[in-house]
């Protein structure tokens, strides 16, 4: 911990491809630094009915960008008439985060969405400036990204229906938060298919 | 430019009207006429390009033009206002794909267009634009053409066809009897054609026509060879 501020509030969030579905986790935990504050500080937010991001860092970041993002996405819905897909949405939040490339946000984001017509998987990562990356199978971002990784690479397999892809995000990400401190207290992990989204909490080891 | 005058030029008579938004509407009716028709499958944009001179080299010279990938426009009225209008319009155009990523739907562009000339009639300093535009594109989330006109005051209207410029009246009226919704790409240019010669004085080349079409692919242009053909097509 020490002055690092992206792990002041700690934090994690993971996401996971599965075969016409996919998967976004993340910890409960709010903190600060070595306290405790609130076990109910989900880091997950929706946009659209298959477009869902997680932000990982500085709290107060995290509430400030969902909300900005959420304004804008508002008036694109309004304007445009239409619900955002998960490309635009993606790209909107990395131009939101690039505004402040000189001042920035000190939060990493997840994006995932779904293509209900096609199936299409989508599975971005960004980092605090909007860089972009390609769409992946696995992302991680937040305090304990680098242990929720390795155990996701572990759980991974192609083409895995729901149920597979929910077991394979909720193990990857209770035994990977277990390793760090600042994360934990709880998860929550939603399942997006194409035609319903299953919500869990998961209750893993509380401390 | 405009930051000099704080106040409108552009105020309401007694009656409710303004009169400089009046006055550019006819200035585009005096200009050359142009066409748009919607197709099933795609839009066509036609319109007089006639030189004043032979010395004019006008193969040069474009008033059918693309903005993006997947809209074009043509106009009726004062060129340079056009010029203007075409690049704010690609930048606007721009501008979207970077936020989004996505080529920007004709009705957001369109939306744009309109209310930058709507600034021009509330700015200080500024006159109206002398243009009416026809703005066709292609939207592919609904997986259809779209076509607009955009006026002086900064209105803007769907059409399934229409015509704007120096006899314009005579044209919708030759267009409402032509027009259907089965209407293919191919028919539609014809058509156009054929609306534009209603107004025609002396006789229609390649040279001094201007047609473009925009379907699933996008915005281009015809070459003057391919104009060539369809015009002995109605021979």
């Amino acid at each position: 911990m020490g002055d690092d501020i992206l792990s002041y509030n700690g934090g994690v969030a993971l996401a996971m491809k599965g075969k016409e579905c996919v998967a976004i986790a993340c910890d409960k935990r709010y903190g600060v630094q070595n306290r405790t504050i609130a076990t109910n500080f989900t880091k997950i937010f929706q946009y659209s009915d298959h477009c869902f991001v997680a932000f990982c860092g500085l709290a107060t970041d995290v509430q400030t960008v969902s909300e900005r993002l959420k304004f804008r996405t508002n008036l694109y819905e309004l304007r445009e008439q239409r619900k955002l897909k998960p490309v635009v949405l993606y790209n909107m939040l990395t131009n939101l985060l690039y505004e402040r490339r000189f001042g920035p946000y000190f939060v990493f984001a997840l994006v995932v969405g779904l293509d209900p017509k096609t199936g299409e998987t989508y599975v971005y990562d960004s980092d605090n400036v909007g860089a972009v990356s390609d769409n992946v199978n696995l992302a991680t971002v937040g305090t304990a990204s680098e242990y929720i990784f390795g155990l996701g690479e572990l759980f991974f397999k192609p083409n895995m229906n729901s149920d597979e892809l929910f077991e394979a995000t909720s193990q990857a990400l209770l035994n990977g938060v277990d390793r760090d401190s600042a994360s934990g207290w709880g998860a929550v992990v939603y399942v997006i298919e194409k035609d319903k989204i299953t919500v869990r909490e998961l209750k893993g080891r509380q401390d | 430019m405009s930051e000099r005058y704080g106040f409108s030029l552009t105020t309401f008579s007694p009656s409710g009207k303004l009169v400089q938004i009046e006055y550019a509407l006819n200035a585009v009716n005096a200009g050359s006429p142009a066409v748009g028709i919607k197709a099933s499958n795609g839009v066509v944009l036609a319109t007089e390009k006639k030189s004043k001179s032979l010395l004019h080299d006008d193969r040069t010279i474009h008033k059918v033009e693309s903005v993006c990938k997947n809209m074009g426009l043509v106009y009726s009225g004062m060129g340079p206002d056009y010029r203007l209008l075409v690049q704010k319009a690609r930048k606007l155009a721009q501008e979207y794909m970077l936020v989004y990523e996505e080529n920007v739907p004709p009705t957001q562009l369109v939306k744009r267009i309109a209310d930058v000339m709507q600034e021009y009639t509330q700015s200080g300093g500024v006159r109206p634009f002398g243009v009416s535009l026809l703005i066709c594109g292609y939207d592919y989330d609904e997986d259809r053409p779209f076509l607009y006109q955009c006026d002086p005051s900064g209105s803007y209207f769907p059409w399934k066809a229409t015509a704007i410029g120096r006899n314009f009246v005579n044209g919708k009226t030759f267009l409402e009897k032509r027009y259907s919704d089965q209407l293919a790409l191919e028919d539609a240019v014809h058509t156009a054609i054929l609306t534009l010669k209603e107004s025609f004085e002396g006789q229609m080349t390649e040279d001094n026509i201007e047609i473009g079409i925009c379907d699933k692919e996008g915005f281009r242009r015809l070459t003057p060879a391919e104009v060539k053909d369809y015009l002995a097509q109605i021979g």
